[in-house]
């Protein structure tokens, strides 16, 4: 088969009329070739006052093929030459009478702005944006707290299922990985620690550096960004998709309030399990650490454990887990608040949950910083 | 153009499991050139089923199925893409990119699989859009920003992109009000004609089977139970047919397909 022709049968631009015949296979594979052609043909000719086009040895015609002869008509009509064409199969008609009802009266693109006003545009829904954000955050946290009010005054409303099945999965699951990752962390800082501290001979001292630091910051800390990389990702994703798919409004629509079915067991399960997982945590922390005290430190289990009493008090520990549930919350909230607002398409779920662990653990810090700030004035 | 009874898709004792339950258990079909087949079947019969193993969403456990006389078992990647691209897909609930706008959607497959030049690109996305009846302003939205029954029609646009000589329809009508779904099938009648399109249409919709199927083919408990046009469905003693054709809801001795 060949491909589609478009060829000047009889004419002269003097007397006005000109015959082209098309044929071969005016289809879409062929497109791309004889789009040129109809350009060619519909080059402007002063005084051309008709022309038509033979279809009548077209062997295939398709939309595309039907679209680029429309398209020609269409040009010569604009330019006040009767145009058309002459030997169209019946089996073409019907196609053709489609193609030939399209207006293609596309609305222009919206206009595009100047880059500096643009800029500026962006910069300032950015701020803005970003006191939003505060204010979903606050409006969330209240919605959580009136929920739980309810759920308080009327036990038998609890998703008590629903929580014990996210404690699992915030908590039970994420376990291995935690214990896993902050023994490496204790042991590694041991290990910085034997190795600068033993030029002062001061070895020892790492087991106060390791206490201190893995119950008051680092067990949390680590903790608290595993679980919004973990399970804050998983809550927006889940919120998202669910918003997605309607289903948080037919939630709505049957009298159930979203917040109490789906966030409030979710961001309670978090705020239960984070704390747990800090005081595991903490624990595989030191044990880390004294493995690498004795193995690479030569300080004896017994001795990390009598210096570790000296120099760590009940307080140390009571600061790191007091931190823990409102670091839990914060992502618990930040990542149900960003769940809800994913919009209808699946960028807007990915962006959402990107943004739900930055922030997070953002936040988490931040809340870090105010708490140091806090311990310290009270003599902490 | 080719003889009228060259088969495009043939299906031979296809057996599909999912979850290890047997949902399709020995399909025999064909699909010919040019004509529409309406496939009919209990809610949950398996229609889609059949319709996701032809295009090979689904691994099937026996069986074989031709697609223009190409057996679909060990093609390479470029023997897979030609055949592909000249099917096309109108999914149950349509499936679109939800990234993309409309336009980008329709135009997605030419970019793929065309060489063609921007300008003709948009033309001929506003062109599909314009025939299933939709404005061209929706161009520029996205599919968030449609109803469900321009959803259909958008997803309708794709399928029709590339001018496939196979189009695969789950329920195009369901969701459109009886005008839409009335222009609809005028529609689908155009693209047969005109292009000797096979159509293999999923539907519930009983005045879709009468205005535009050529044949009939009915799924009964994982086959293929009869195939045949309305009149043999009207004819049938079939208990479920029976159930189908002269319920409540169809009204015999309707128009016939003109
Ligand atoms: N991914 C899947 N996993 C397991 N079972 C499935 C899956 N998809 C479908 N099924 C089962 O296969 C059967 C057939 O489903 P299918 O979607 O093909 O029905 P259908 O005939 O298209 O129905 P409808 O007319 O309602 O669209 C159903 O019983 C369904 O439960
Ligand atoms: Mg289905």
């Amino acid at each position: 088969m060949t491909a589609g022709t478009l060829t000047l049968v009889s004419g002269e631009s003097g007397r006005g009329h000109i015959r082209l015949a098309a044929a071969g296979v005016w289809t879409a594979e062929n497109a791309g070739a004889i789009e040129p052609l109809i350009e060619a043909a519909t080059r402007p000719i002063p005084s051309l006052k008709s022309i038509s086009i033979d279809t009548a040895n077209i062997e295939r015609l398709d939309s595309f093929g039907a679209w680029l002869l429309e398209r020609a008509l269409r040009t010569w009509r604009d330019r006040e030459c009767e145009a058309n064409i002459v030997g169209l199969k019946d089996d073409y008609r019907g196609l053709f009478e489609k193609v030939h009802a399209a207006t293609q009266k596309l609305p222009p693109p919206p206009k595009k702005r100047n880059s500096i006003v643009a800029t500026l545009d962006s910069v300032g829904r950015t701020m803005v944006a970003v006191f939003d954000d505060l204010v979903l955050l606050a409006q969330m946290v209240g919605s959580v707290m009136t929920a739980f009010g309810r759920v308080l005054l009327h036990p038998s409303r609890f998703r008590f299922t629903s929580m014990v099945n996210h404690l699992e999965r915030v908590g039970w699951h994420a376990l291995p990985i935690i214990l896993l990752i902050t023994v490496l962390i204790g042991a590694i800082l041991a290990q910085q620690g034997i190795f600068h501290f033993r030029k002062f001979g001061a070895d020892i001292y790492v087991v106060d550096m390791v206490g201190v630091l893995v119950l008051r910051e680092l067990g949390v800390l680590i903790v608290c960004i595993m679980i919004a990389g973990r399970s804050g990702s998983s809550y927006t994703a889940e919120l998202g998709a669910m918003k997605m798919r309607e289903e948080v409004d037919a939630l709505r629509t049957m009298g159930f309030d979203p917040v109490e079915v789906l966030i409030l067991p979710r961001i309670l399960a978090i705020v239960i399990a984070v704390p747990i997982l800090t005081l595991f945590g903490s624990l595989a922390a030191l044990y880390g650490g004294g493995l690498v005290a004795w193995l690479y430190g030569g300080i004896a289990p017994e001795v990390f454990l009598s210096r570790l009493r000296e120099a760590i008090s009940m307080q140390t520990f009571e600061v790191g887990m007091l931190k823990a549930p409102f670091m839990a919350l914060v992502i618990g909230v930040v990542a149900c608040v960003e769940g809800l607002q994913v919009q209808g398409s699946a960028e807007s779920l990915g962006e959402r949950t990107t943004n739900s662990v930055v922030k997070s653990i953002f936040l988490v810090i931040v809340l870090d910083g105010f708490f140091a700030m806090f311990f310290a004035s009270i003599g902490l | 153009m080719a003889n009228a009874r060259e088969p495009v898709i043939q299906v031979r004792d296809l057996v599909v499991e999912l979850k290890s339950n047997r949902i399709l258990n020995g399909v025999t079909l064909d699909v010919y050139r040019g004509e529409i087949l309406g496939f009919v079947g209990a809610s949950g019969a398996g229609k889609s089923v059949l319709t996701r193993t032809i295009v090979g969403l689904l691994p099937k456990v026996e069986g074989t199925i031709e697609v223009f006389g190409t057996n679909l078992d060990g093609l390479d990647e470029d023997q897979r893409r030609d055949i592909e691209r000249r099917w096309g897909i109108l999914f149950q609930q349509g499936a679109l990119f939800s990234s993309l706008t409309v336009g980008q959607n329709v135009e997605f497959p030419m970019l793929e699989y065309l060489d063609i030049s921007p300008k003709l690109m948009t033309e001929m996305a506003i062109t599909k859009l314009e025939m299933v009846g939709l404005k061209p302003e929706v161009y520029r939205k996205y599919p968030s920003e449609l109803s469900g029954g321009m959803i259909k029609r958008v997803a309708l646009a794709r399928a029709l992109a590339l001018d496939p000589e196979i189009l695969f329809l789950d329920e195009p009508t369901s969701g459109l009000d009886p005008i839409s779904a009335h222009e609809f099938d005028q529609l689908i009648l155009t693209l047969q004609r005109t292009s000797q399109m096979a159509i293999f249409m999923v539907t519930h919709d009983l005045d879709s089977l009468y205005a535009t199927c050529d044949r009939i083919a009915v799924l009964l408990d994982g086959k293929i139970g009869v195939t045949g046009n309305i009149d043999t469905m009207l004819a049938s003693e079939q208990p479920w047919l029976k159930a189908y054709f002269h319920g409540a809801r169809a009204r015999v001795g309707q128009h016939g397909k003109q």
